[in-house]
C-alpha cells in the first residue's frame, strides 16, 4: 500500500474509499510488525484501540458529508512519544519507574488530536524522562536510526522520529526541552516542529523542565506540521502558562529576510552540514528572499545556562516520583535521570544557587535579548540542527559533557520561548541525513511555516525513504 | 573544582537516591567536568542583569474556585495505580518509629 505523503490527499483518497482507516491501521501495523523488532522505535502497540477507532471514523465517512471538515485530523496515524498520558493505555517515559504505570486521564493534545480524527497506533521510545540527545538513555534499549542502525536516531523524540521516517505511523507527537523534536527530526530526514513556550497545554504530559517544555511534532511536510498546530495550540485551562495567540495568516506578497547567524557556522560546525545548510539557505535566496547576516553573541554560554536550569527544574519535577501514589521507587530511576536529579540539586544548593542557578537566569535573560534584537531586522533565522552527524550508539554514552554538546545550537530557542521548523536538507556522504532549522520570535509560526512551505515546494529531500 | 564523594553522597541524601559506592565514583568522575564548564559563564558581567525564569511574561494566572466534575477522579481511579491500599486510602511508609 502507498500512502501518500500529505494528509489532504489521504483524506481525499479515503472520501473516494480508495482505502478505509481500518486499511490504514493494517498498514502501519504490519510495517511495525516488521521494522519495530530493528528500530525499537514503539514501547507499546495499540493495535486494539487503533482498530476501534478506524471502524468508528470510516462509520463517520459514509455517514457525514462534512466529515473532513468536522474532523480536519481524520484518519492520520499518529504515534505518541510515551510521556504523553494515554487513558487505559500504559505511559512509561521510558522509564522503569513508570513501567507498569496506566493513567487515568489522558494529556489535552491526546484528548485534542483523537477529538480531531487522528487514530493513535502507539507509544513511541524515547530517553527515559526525555533526558538525551540519542535516544539511548532510555530505560528499553535504545532506538535505531533507519539510515543505518548502527548509528543513533537522534533524541530525545528517538522513537517518534523514526516512526515517521520509517512509515510506522503519518506522524507523531515529541516533546522539545532542548531540541528533543527539532535534533532526531534532522537525524532521520522528517519535519520536526518546536512550537512557541505556552501555546500548546503542557497538562498531561510527564514534566522534564517546566519552563522550557513545548509540545510538537514530526511530519512528513511542513503543511501537515501546520495542521497538527491549528488542533493542538490554544488555552485548556489546565496549563495556566497557555495563551490564546490570535494568529494571522501571512500574505502571499509578504517579503521576507532571513538571518544567518555567525555564531552557528563557527568553529566545530561539521563542513558536510554547513555545506548543506547553506544550499538551504541558497534556495530562499533563489526565490528572492534576502539572506543577511546576524549575530547571537551569547550562543556559546547557551549549553550551560540550559544545563543549569533544566536539571535544576527536573530535580524539582522528579521529586513527586515516590512509589507511593503510582510508579515504582526512586531506585528504579536510570542513570541519566539521577545524574541530572543530582546536577539540578547542585545547582539549586545552598552556597551554589546564586553562583549557579543565579547566574544561569541572568545569562538567560542575555540570550534572550540576542534574539529579541536579531529579530528586529529579520523575519526568521536559519541554522544547522546539530553540529555534527548522527553518531555511532556508544560513541557519547559514557562522557555526560560531549552528549550535552550534542544540544548547542538547539538549546537557546527553548531558553528564549521561540519557535522552531527543523527541515530535511539532504544527506551526507555516508548516506546519513541532514537538517536545518528556521527559527522565528515568540507566536511566528505563520512565518515559519510560510517559509517551509516555500522550502518543501522546491526541493524533494522530505520525500526520501530509508531503504 | 572536584566534586568530592561526600559532596556527591550528600546530593544523593538531599535528592532521596540510594547510590552504590560505585555510582558514588562513577558520578563525582562525570559531574565534576559538567560543573567546570559553568565556569564559561563567569566571563560574562551580568551585574545590570535581571534574571529570567519563563518567558511568557504572564503572573498570577487564576480560575475561579469551581468543582469541574469532568475532571476529578474517583476513589477508585484515584487508587488504582498504587502498590499499596488500604481501606481506601494510599499506604505509605511509616515515618515515625514506637519508642515503648
Amino acid at each position: 500500500m502507498n500512502i501518500p505523503l500529505s494528509i489532504s490527499e489521504v483524506q481525499n483518497d479515503l472520501v473516494q474509499k480508495k482505502y478505509s482507516c481500518v486499511n490504514l491501521v493494517e498498514h502501519y501495523l504490519s510495517e511495525i510488525n516488521t521494522q519495530n523488532k530493528t528500530l525499537n522505535a514503539f514501547l507499546t502497540v495499540t493495535d486494539e484501540y487503533a482498530y476501534t477507532k478506524a471502524k468508528e471514523l470510516d462509520r463517520v465517512i459514509t455517514d457525514n458529508p462534512h466529515a473532513i471538515k468536522e474532523f480536519p485530523l481524520l484518519g492520520m496515524v499518529v504515534s505518541i512519544k510515551d510521556i504523553y498520558l494515554t487513558k487505559g493505555i500504559r505511559t512509561t517515559a521510558a522509564s522503569k519507574v513508570l513501567e507498569s504505570f496506566v493513567p487515568q486521564y489522558s494529556s489535552t493534545v491526546v484528548e485534542r488530536l483523537e477529538s480531531a480524527g487522528a487514530i493513535i497506533i502507539g507509544k513511541t521510545n524515547c530517553d527515559a524522562w526525555a533526558h538525551g540527545a540519542s535516544g539511548e538513555n532510555s530505560d528499553f534499549g535504545a532506538t535505531k536510526n533507519p539510515w543505518n542502525t548502527e548509528f543513533v536516531p537522534g533524541g530525545s523524540s528517538s522513537g517518534s522520529a523514526v516512526s515517521v521516517a520509517s512509515g510506522l505511523s503519518f506522524a507523531s507527537m515529541g516533546t522539545d526541552t532542548g531540541g528533543s523534536i527539532r535534533l532526531p527530526a534532522s537525524f532521520t530526514n522528517v519535519v520536526g516542529f518546536k512550537p512557541t513556550y505556552g501555546v500548546v497545554p503542557r497538562y498531561g504530559v510527564i514534566s522534564m523542565a517546566s519552563s522550557l517544555d513545548s509540545m510538537g511534532h514530526f511530519t512528513k511536510t511542513v503543511e501537515d506540521s501546520e495542521k497538527i498546530f491549528a488542533v493542538t495550540r490554544g488555552v485548556d485551562g489546565r496549563d495556566s502558562t497557555v495563551v490564546n495567540h490570535s494568529y494571522k495568516a501571512v500574505s502571499p506578497t509578504q517579503k521576507f529576510r532571513i538571518g544567518m547567524p555567525k555564531e552557528y557556522f563557527a568553529k566545530g560546525l561539521s563542513p558536510e552540514i554547513e555545506q548543506k545548510v547553506r544550499a538551504a539557505a541558497q534556495e530562499f535566496e533563489k526565490m528572492g528572499i534576502e539572506l543577511v547576516e546576524v549575530s547571537l553573541p551569547h550562543t556559546k554560554y547557551a549549553i550551560s545556562v540550559y544545563y543549569i536550569v533544566q536539571p535544576a527544574e527536573v530535580s524539582s519535577n522528579l521529586g513527586r516520583f515516590d512509589g507511593i501514589r503510582f510508579g515504582n521507587n526512586r531506585d528504579s530511576f536510570g542513570e541519566e535521570a539521577k545524574r541530572r536529579i543530582m546536577l539540578g540539586t547542585y545547582v539549586l544548593s545552598s552556597g551554589y544557587y546564586d553562583a549557579y542557578y543565579g547566574k544561569a537566569m541572568k545569562v538567560r535573560s542575555l540570550v534572550i535579548k540576542d534574539f529579541d534584537d536579531a529579530f528586529s531586522s529579520v523575519d526568521a533565522i536559519l541554522a544547522p540542527v546539530s553540529p555534527s552527524l548522527p553518531f555511532k550508539i556508544g560513541e557519547k554514552s559514557d562522557d555526560p559533557l560531549q552528549m550535552y554538546l550534542a544540544d548547542i545550537y538547539t538549546v537557546a530557542a527553548n531558553l528564549a520561548g521561540i519557535p522552531g521548523l527543523a527541515l530535511p536538507a539532504g544527506f551526507s556522504e555516508s548516506g546519513l541525513p541532514i537538517g536545518f532549522q528556521l527559527l522565528g520570535k515568540r507566536f511566528s509560526e505563520p512565518t515559519l511555516f510560510e517559509l517551509g512551505k516555500k522550502y518543501q515546494a522546491v526541493t524533494d529531500w522530505h520525500t526520501k525513504k530509508p531503504s | 573544582m572536584a566534586l568530592s564523594h561526600d559532596e556527591v553522597l550528600h546530593l544523593a541524601k538531599l535528592s532521596k537516591l540510594t547510590l552504590s559506592s560505585e555510582e558514588v565514583l562513577h558520578f563525582a568522575d562525570q559531574l565534576t567536568p559538567v560543573v567546570d564548564y559553568f565556569r564559561e559563564l563567569n566571563e560574562i558581567d551580568t551585574s545590570n542583569v535581571p534574571e529570567t525564569s519563563q518567558t511568557t511574561g504572564l503572573v498570577d494566572v487564576l480560575r475561579t474556585d469551581e468543582v469541574d466534575a469532568s475532571w476529578v477522579l474517583s476513589q477508585e481511579e484515584a487508587l488504582s495505580q498504587a502498590l499499596k491500599t488500604h481501606n481506601g486510602y494510599f499506604v505509605v511508609p511509616a515515618i515515625f518509629t514506637r519508642t515503648s
